[in-house]
């Protein structure tokens, strides 16, 4: 790899952030205790009987990871433009779709990839029925990618903005519905016993149109919002 | 040049856009309240009642033509913000974000609209099918392209951005569309086409078109003015705003 090429301007920001990443571990930790928190709370709330867990726990892992991976977003380009490296990425002649890329790529391997990891527990303490675990995790692999880069977009259109929480769940959420609806959808066929490969299917499609379309809108949308 | 390109690139400036649109305004208004009169007379007093949901259909009436309405102000949002954010166009952008706020009221009467009709007929104020779902995560839209407008300061940036957001939407209303449909369904099919013939009896369709004629006027109207007043505000500093003003003044005294 030559020093100054674009793929070597990938590596290191991939390193970088990884790096970065792991020097503070502590604070990736906090989605998954977000996640696990949301999913503990609903037994409390519906009451422990079995049926109504086990039916109710495709759909609330996906609603937990998804506001778990909502939360981290807030943060993904944050300390980026504090020290001003943002800029720099903007600047830099590499293609900036292919560097948001790369921390779209570690956003999801620092935040979805351990609530994946963690999704097995979950549904453990849902009483998912074992044999629906690997359309959950399927449709987990499909659908959390999705987040990372529709939310992206939406991060670096509120991007230097003092208090963008709130603002930046109104304008992901309904974005993202979709990935809802296909994601618990298979789990539900599956649970139900039903063909569930076509919603898979549907995300897999959605998720190949994002991954081109995603970071070029979001270097876009970078561009107005740093102008 | 040919005097209807010359004439829409003057539209695109300011003070020529703010006197166009203040010789516009009135007739557009006249024509959204007489056609708004006219429909209405024939949707509540000629149109006969439907055989099956009675009188209650009447809403109908409200109903369709503000869901046209509240998707054609998300298009016409979408194609200005387009415009304005790939040729620059100041007026674009503003015309952009001046749509919105009206096309979220038109998806919220058609929200409200719907549950007030869905009570008597289905029994229950709202069920979670396709076209209520994508209707409702349209306004969401609305209010996302709103709020982004709204959150930053430099008004300029501000409607770049939110336009770009718009854009986002239009990408995925038809995903989220879709998927919603496939989702499920209760809501009665389509009615009224543009291609061929409409399932629905002419004595009854023509108020529909009268007041769909009705909305697309105030809509436009709506918009106009909305422009105006922003015009004014984003060009404060400009000679043509000052004279305005002076103008305003020496009438006053």
């Amino acid at each position: 790899m030559k020093p100054g090429s674009t793929s070597a301007a990938c590596v290191a920001l991939l390193r970088r952030d990884l790096l970065l990443v792991w020097r503070r571990r502590g604070d990736a930790l906090n989605p998954l205790l977000f996640a696990i928190i949301v999913v503990a709370l609903f037994p409390f709330a519906l009451g422990p009987e079995a049926a109504v867990l086990s039916r109710i726990a495709a759909g609330t892992i996906f609603v937990a990871v998804l506001l778990a991976m909502l939360l981290s977003l807030d943060a993904l380009f944050r300390s980026d433009l504090e020290d001003g490296s943002l800029e720099q990425l903007v600047l830099s002649p590499h293609p900036l779709a292919l560097l948001l890329g790369c921390k779209i790529l570690v956003h999801w391997l620092t935040t979805a990839l351990p609530l994946i990891v963690i999704a097995p527990l979950l549904a453990q303490l849902l009483l998912l029925p074992a044999a629906v675990l690997p359309v959950l995790l399927t449709a987990l692999a499909l659908a959390t990618p999705l987040l990372s880069l529709i939310g992206a977009v939406c991060v670096a259109l509120t991007v230097g903005m003092r208090r963008s929480g709130m603002l930046l769940t109104l304008l992901v959420l309904p974005l993202i519905v979709p990935a809802l609806i296909f994601g618990a959808g298979a789990c539900n066929a599956a649970q139900n016993g039903f063909a569930y490969s076509a919603p898979l299917l549907w995300l897999a499609a959605w998720l190949v149109l994002a991954v081109i379309l995603a970071p070029l809108a979001a270097a876009a949308a970078l561009k107005i919002s740093l102008t | 040049m040919n005097p209807l390109v010359l004439w829409f690139h003057k539209l695109g400036s300011p003070p020529y856009f703010y006197r166009f649109a203040g010789k516009w305004l009135p007739w557009l208004y006249a024509l959204a309240l007489i056609a708004g009169v006219v429909g209405f007379y024939g949707a509540l007093f000629t149109a006969p009642a439907d055989y099956q949901q009675g009188d209650s259909f009447r809403i109908m009436y409200v109903h369709v033509p503000c869901a046209w309405m509240g998707l054609f102000a998300y298009l016409f949002m979408a194609a200005n913000g387009f415009v304005g954010l790939v040729w620059r166009i100041k007026l674009s952008e503003t015309l952009a974000m001046a749509s919105a706020p009206v096309g979220a009221a038109f998806t919220f009467i058609t929200l409200v609209t719907g549950s007030l009709w869905g009570k008597p007929t289905w029994g229950t104020w709202w069920t979670w099918d396709a076209r209520l779902t994508s209707e409702l995560v349209l306004l969401f839209l609305y209010f996302g392209v709103i709020g982004l407008y709204h959150a930053i300061e430099d008004r300029r940036q501000a409607a770049r951005a939110a336009a770009f957001l718009a854009l986002i939407g239009i990408v995925n209303l038809p995903i989220v569309h879709y998927s919603v449909i496939w989702w499920n369904t209760l809501h009665q099919a389509q009615t009224v086409s543009l291609v061929g013939p409409s399932k629905i009896a002419p004595s009854m369709l023509w108020p529909l078109l009268v007041l769909a004629f009705a909305t697309h006027a105030y809509f436009f109207a709506s918009v106009l003015a909305r422009s105006r007043v922003a015009l004014l505000e984003l060009e404060s500093g400009k000679d043509w705003v000052r004279a305005l003003l002076h103008a305003a003044e020496t009438l006053h005294d």
